[in-house]
């Protein structure tokens, strides 16, 4: 029994092993941090401009942003990834394995959250709109300091869900090469033929995501809606 | 541009393997959907004992599979327990990682759901001599399942999505299927063709999405 638990210890939590690719799992984590906070920015930036741009209700315009958002919808972040990574290099862009994983994940979030936005700004009852732009101030205004602030409140838990669960995607680069923490751990775990690195690198991504779940738990509370 | 992304000789050779790969994900997502629900379903009823010494490493379970990407899992199922002297192929490493990740997601809205039906309901069931498990059968779960079906929708439609990890431990359904077709005819029409499929499939569900969640965010 001692014989098989020092075994297994020595297979799975080596220490020799662990030591020697610390140093390539934490650079992973730094990639893994930065294809993050990429894509959640941008992600979110060009969602809110998009429900912004649906707010004007040009006709065509919004067709065109609801073909968008569905597509992205209904496509893997997978399928999405694979396709601008191997296929753009056929019109002679080669985007680097990083560019497509951040532009994927960011196309995904900007549909998802687009798609939040657009509920919550909706959600604000017309009669505001009319009251607001009665008062003398210009659509802009009404948006700005009337809509948005009460969309913003019921849009928070949504959100936050979401952006965890497509950040969480940063793993799928792998499939393109990007050196995250996934990455980092699956080429040491071949080159040290022990599963060391990737015990160290699923414990990287706990370590990383587990404050930001229960965070996002917390906010989801402090947010609910209380009729 | 329409030789390299929709080149019809291409599309027409490589119809079979993507098909083939169609046929996958469907019957895949057959599976891990009622694996994926079962799991949800124990995990919400054991919360609804209301004991804080359950509720605790319930939420920190679900807790930790959102915050653990499901890729990862599927790689440590995949790659890792081999080195345990467990290997378990990819169609089961899949199977076992949704019945985990895709179980936490189900389980958290399984959860909100049953929460959201009033405690006299149950005290109404129970005082006409149902028993503890009758009345969550017959009384509770009907109106959770009702309460949370856009959120169970929207769940199995990103379950069905996260079917194309399969295609990293060589599981052959669309997207494995239509890489192969790529790599053997050097040209990305067979992953567009699969992208179609994909789209055409899921759009539908899409669009009753999104009027659901734009009805309920109405209502409030």
């Amino acid at each position: 029994m001692r014989g098989n638990l020092d075994r297994f210890v020595d297979t799975f939590f080596n220490a020799t092993v662990m030591l020697k690719y610390l140093p390539d799992i934490l650079s992973g984590v730094v990639v893994t941090i930065e294809l993050a906070l990429f894509i959640v920015v941008t992600g979110i930036a060009a969602g809110l401009a998009l429900a912004l741009l649906r707010s004007l209700g040009i006709r065509p315009l919004n067709w065109l942003i609801i073909g968008i958002v569905d597509l992205f919808r209904s496509l893997p972040p997978l399928v999405v990834i694979v396709l601008i990574y191997f296929g753009l290099p056929s019109v002679d862009l080669s985007p680097s394995g990083f560019v497509s994983t951040w532009l994927s994940l960011a196309l995904v979030l900007m549909a998802f959250s687009e798609e939040i936005f657009w509920a919550g700004i909706t959600s604000v009852a017309k009669g505001q709109w009319e009251a607001a732009r009665s008062t003398g101030l210009s659509f802009g205004q009404t948006l700005m300091n009337v809509v948005l602030p009460q969309a913003f409140r019921l849009t928070i838990p949504p959100l936050t869900n979401r952006t965890i669960a497509i950040t969480k995607g940063t793993a799928l680069g792998t499939v393109v090469a990007v050196t995250e923490i996934l990455g980092q751990a699956s080429s040491a775990m071949s080159n040290s033929y022990n599963p060391s690195p990737l015990m160290m690198g699923a414990a990287a991504y706990v370590v990383l995501f587990f404050p930001v779940v229960v965070a996002a738990r917390w906010v989801e509370t402090k947010f609910a809606w209380k009729r | 541009m329409i030789q390299t992304f929709f080149n019809p000789e291409i599309i027409a050779a490589s119809w079979p393997i993507v098909m083939a790969g169609l046929r996958n994900t469907v019957l895949l997502s057959l599976l891990v959907v009622p694996l994926g629900l079962i799991g949800g379903l124990i995990l919400a009823l054991l919360a609804s004992v209301k004991n804080p010494a359950l509720r605790w490493p319930l939420m920190a379970w679900v807790d930790f599979f959102r915050a653990f990407p499901p890729l990862v899992l599927l790689i440590l199922l995949f790659a890792g327990l081999p080195f345990a002297g467990l290997e378990l192929g990819g169609f089961v490493c899949v199977a076992v990682a949704f019945f985990l990740n895709t179980g936490a997601y189900y389980g958290e809205i399984l959860r909100a759901g049953i929460d959201s039906v009033p405690a006299g309901q149950v005290e109404a069931a129970r005082s006409t001599g149902l028993s503890r498990l009758q009345a969550m059968a017959y009384v509770v779960l009907p109106q959770a399942v009702r309460n949370v079906l856009p959120d169970l929708l929207s769940n199995t439609l990103e379950v069905v999505k996260l079917t194309s990890l399969g295609s990293v431990v060589a599981v052959p359904e669309l997207l494995y299927q239509a890489r192969q077709a790529q790599s053997i005819t050097y040209n990305p029409t067979p992953i567009v063709v699969a992208a179609i499929v994909y789209f055409l499939m899921l759009w539908p569900v899409v669009r009753l999405l999104s009027r659901l969640e734009n009805r309920a965010f109405a209502g409030r």
